[in-house]
């Protein structure tokens, strides 16, 4: 008989449905909860958290999912696998065991931390030893914004999760780990796949795309047949029953709402996708054309036939720079003419940024009802619409050019083209830019610690 | 024949920087080889001229039915930058699912392909 483990996914971003953490516990057995808290610019949110109070940079969030799951760690052995930590997992684990400790259960907790990502405090040493740090989609210097970085984190892979694991971690927190490798890492732990396990490792990696954004694979913004997807206000998060062969299946708690077919697991498996040969990992190169689907029961996919290459010698780096500031603001005409009065307020409004002087980097209108998403593809659908969003941003270096922009807005009610409202938000606020750069670096130059407490 | 890629497909997007991406994937399996003849890297690329600031890449995928366009300069330099409505390009699936395809009749009697209303 085969060994099957239950890797749960509970959370898909820094924002995700609180419940579903428990839900995750509550709903069945499982054996890890694999908890996702991090995209490209949270970490430039967290480290400006960190700034103002030394203690935070990490995702709060996951304090109270421990707290919901507590009893399942320490009772049933439920690990759970998180990157929470941000751009700091030693805050992240000591707040962790202090709402252990109120609730009597410190005891239960062996928490791994997983460091060595953050890059922020080397970069002058890692520029002058020869690591330009080129932005991987322009090919500059890093040197351009040096003076502007605020965050600079190297993806990790599975090895040093599974290193917690090994040394008895039931909740392992870590940094700028990849989304995937939370969920590969107890596989690989509990099969002991070998760090040269290609195809094993790539479909891990492929197990933890699928169930990295949460419910998305299960019914979650699922653009096939949504109409018809049952109960998504009770939607079951997804779960991966992973073999040792590297085969798994994918599905959700039984009673949950949502759906798990070929056609959900594919949309997710496109999701935000580049080369599908060459799915590049810290652990392994994943090929998605080698993906086979196929229903296995309701609610059920199994998942086989994956292929890996060796990992590259490079690890990706996300860094974060200031740049800029930008504000955004709206108001709706109603019908009739919505569309016209509102290009006109558009008109309007930029003959008087003319006249004040006013030039930006980037000025840009939107008529959301009209042709915001879909822009000229819309055609004539918006002409009648019964009303239709003015939306008009502005981005610059200069943050008071960007402030007297913000007060040119409202007073298009009174002055401006009829039949307005929607302006209850006032005057938009300005929003310092923190933008995002790509770059790869040596893996050497990066060393994982791990300590379990 | 004239046919909605709406009738035939579904799609989901997402950004990689400035980059969209656009998985489609056939409704019925086979009716990938119509997208794989007739959804071309060129009439993607026509579709989004004038939204879209760069070229465009195709990827085939035969084993999920699915083809991956890669969208560059899709969103005014994507992520934090961005002042679009749609900055991480969520919904460039449903902007590619608007367009049609001229398929041969005989081509798509065989495939029993829907005709665009």
């Amino acid at each position: 008989m085969s060994r099957v483990v239950r890797v749960a996914g509970g959370q898909g971003f820094w924002g995700d449905w609180p419940e579903a953490p428990r839900r995750q516990v509550e709903g069945g057995p499982i054996d890890y909860l694999m908890l996702d808290y991090l995209a490209e610019v949270t970490m430039s949110i967290l480290q400006k958290q960190k700034e103002r109070d030394p203690a935070m940079g990490y995702a709060r969030d996951f304090v109270g999912a421990m707290e919901s799951v507590l009893t399942a760690v320490a009772d049933r052995g439920v690990k759970v696998i998180a990157n929470a930590g941000g751009v700091n997992p030693e805050g992240c684990a000591a707040a962790v065991q202090a709402m252990a400790e109120r609730a009597g259960r410190a005891g239960a907790l062996r928490i791994g931390i997983v460091t060595g990502d953050n890059l922020l405090p080397r970069l002058e040493e890692l520029l002058a030893s020869g690591h330009e740090l080129r932005n991987m989609d322009t090919g500059e210097p890093l040197s351009l914004v040096r003076d502007r970085v605020i965050a600079a984190n190297a993806y990790i892979g599975s090895t040093a999760i599974v290193e917690a694991l090994a040394k008895g971690a039931n909740v392992v927190i870590t940094g700028r780990s990849t989304d995937t490798a939370l969920t590969m890492a107890p596989l690989r732990h509990e099969f002991g796949w070998g760090a040269a396990d290609w195809d094993r490792l790539a479909a891990g990696i492929i197990a933890g795309h699928i169930i990295e954004c949460g419910a998305q694979c299960s019914g979650g913004n699922c653009l096939h047949d949504w109409r018809d997807i049952p109960n998504l206000a009770d939607v079951g998060y997804p779960i991966v029953e992973g073999s040792a062969d590297g085969t798994f299946v994918v599905t959700k708690h039984a009673g949950t709402g949502g759906r798990v077919s070929v056609q959900t697991v594919s949309e997710q498996l496109v999701y935000e996708m580049g080369d599908p040969h060459a799915y590049i990992t810290p652990d392994v190169v994943a090929d998605f054309t080698s993906i086979r689907l196929e229903p296995a029961g309701a609610d059920r996919v199994r998942v086989h036939g994956i292929k890996g290459a060796p990992a590259t010698d490079k690890l990706k780096v996300s860094i974060a720079y200031r740049s800029g500031y930008k504000a955004v603001g709206s108001l709706v005409y109603a019908w009739p003419d919505a569309l016209e009065k509102a290009q006109l307020a558009d008109r309007v409004l930029r003959e008087r940024l003319d006249r004040l002087g006013l030039k930006f980097e980037k000025v840009l209108s939107e008529f959301v009802g009209a042709s915001a998403t879909h822009g000229p593809l819309a055609g004539d659908a918006g002409r009648q619409a019964p009303e239709v969003q003015y939306r008009i941003g502005v981005r610059d270096a200069d943050k008071k050019k960007v402030e007297r922009f913000t007060r040119e807005i409202v007073p298009l009610v009174l002055n401006g083209p009829p039949s307005v409202t929607g302006f209850a938000g006032g005057r938009p606020k300005v929003e310092e830019i923190v933008a995002y750069w790509p770059a790869l670096v040596d893996k050497t130059v990066v060393q994982t610690r791990v300590e379990v407490r | 024949m004239r046919v909605r890629l709406l009738d035939i497909a579904h799609a989901r997007s997402g950004d990689k920087g400035d980059t969209a991406n656009v998985g489609v994937i056939a409704l019925r399996p086979e009716w990938y080889a119509v997208l794989e003849r007739h959804l071309t890297r060129d009439r993607v690329a026509r579709h989004f001229a004038g939204v879209i600031e760069g070229g465009v890449d195709r990827f085939e995928l035969p084993n999920l039915n699915a083809l991956n366009f890669l969208l560059h300069g899709a969103l005014d330099g994507g992520g934090t930058l961005s002042l679009k409505t749609d900055a991480q390009g969520k919904v460039y699936s449903t902007a590619l699912l608007r367009m049609e395809l001229e398929v041969p009749d005989d081509e798509a009697r065989a495939a029993r392909l829907p005709a665009a209303p």
